[in-house]
């Protein structure tokens, strides 16, 4: 009974509140599935340049509207995020001693992050809102 | 001596361990693709980060992108060359991620074979198609470029 009772407390958190490695996986599926669906679209989009200027234009007017200016940004913090974390697993699987030092090395790649996404987001709000108005 | 000893419990996985997830595959196709998506992401890293920042930054942001744009912007063979690889690295990438996340989360075998096989037909569709279309542009097709 003794025993069971320790074994509960465990280590590792709670499932749904596990350790910040967890948070940072579950992100790195959500905006690489995100990354990669919009990648079909993208290619398909791009394509449309064989056959002429009057079809490449008529498809990436699509693209014209605020809406769809805050999905990019949401697309590059996908892609900033996706790349940032996934260079933080390939350091630590090549160099798995830096395991012991992971939190310093989380916490440098969150300020690069954010320190990328502040400038990107202040640019992209602003054409986004440039285009709102005209 | 032997019924007073019980066999001893396996250890609890270390912290680390864990953190680690599945760690790497021991060989063969896994370890290959294991590899690939790192060696990868370090490519994928300059060309998609800096692709998305090129595009989406400099004043006009996507506006200035047209038919003219492309035009002038593929009449180098380094973008021709960086568009390529782009869509040929992010692909087997993106394909190799949704993968992974079938077998995490795809259990009846036919489901498994059915979803993998319909992201490699699209995967292999869209690098036939983008590498059709990098390879053969010629815009002077439509007039003269600018």
């Amino acid at each position: 009974m003794a025993i069971r009772s320790r074994k509960s407390k465990s280590d590792y958190g709670s499932i749904y509140r596990g350790h910040e490695g967890q948070w940072s996986w579950i992100l790195h599926r959500i905006t690489g599935v995100a990354v990669i669906l919009f990648l079909f679209a993208h290619v398909v989009d791009t394509a449309a340049v064989g056959w002429g200027p009057e079809a490449y234009d008529r498809i990436t007017a699509a693209y014209d509207n605020p809406i769809v200016r805050l999905l990019e940004l949401g697309l590059v913090v996908a892609v900033l995020y996706h790349a940032l974390n996934g260079l933080k697993i390939t350091l630590i699987d090549f160099f798995p001693r830096l395991v012991s030092r992971i939190r310093p090395i989380s916490i440098a790649f969150t300020a690069v992050f954010i320190l990328t996404l502040i400038p990107t987001a202040w640019i992209m709000l602003g054409q986004a809102w440039d285009l709102a108005r005209r | 001596m032997a019924t007073t000893t019980s066999p001893r419990p396996a250890a609890p996985p270390d912290a680390r361990e864990a953190a680690l997830g599945r760690g790497r595959p021991i060989g063969g196709f896994e370890l290959w693709t294991w590899v690939f998506m790192r060696i990868s992401g370090l490519l994928l890293l300059v060309l998609a980060v800096g692709h998305t920042l090129i595009m989406h930054l400099p004043a006009g942001g996507v506006d200035r992108i047209n038919f003219g744009f492309v035009a002038v912007r593929w009449q180098s063979p380094f973008w021709r060359t960086w568009d390529w690889m782009l869509l040929m690295l992010a692909l087997l990438h993106g394909i190799n991620g949704l993968r992974t996340i079938t077998l995490d989360y795809v259990r009846p075998p036919g489901w498994r074979f059915a979803i993998t096989m319909a992201f490699y037909v699209i995967g292999f569709t869209l690098m036939v198609l983008g590498t059709v279309i990098v390879v053969t542009f010629d815009p002077t097709r439509w007039g003269p470029i600018g």
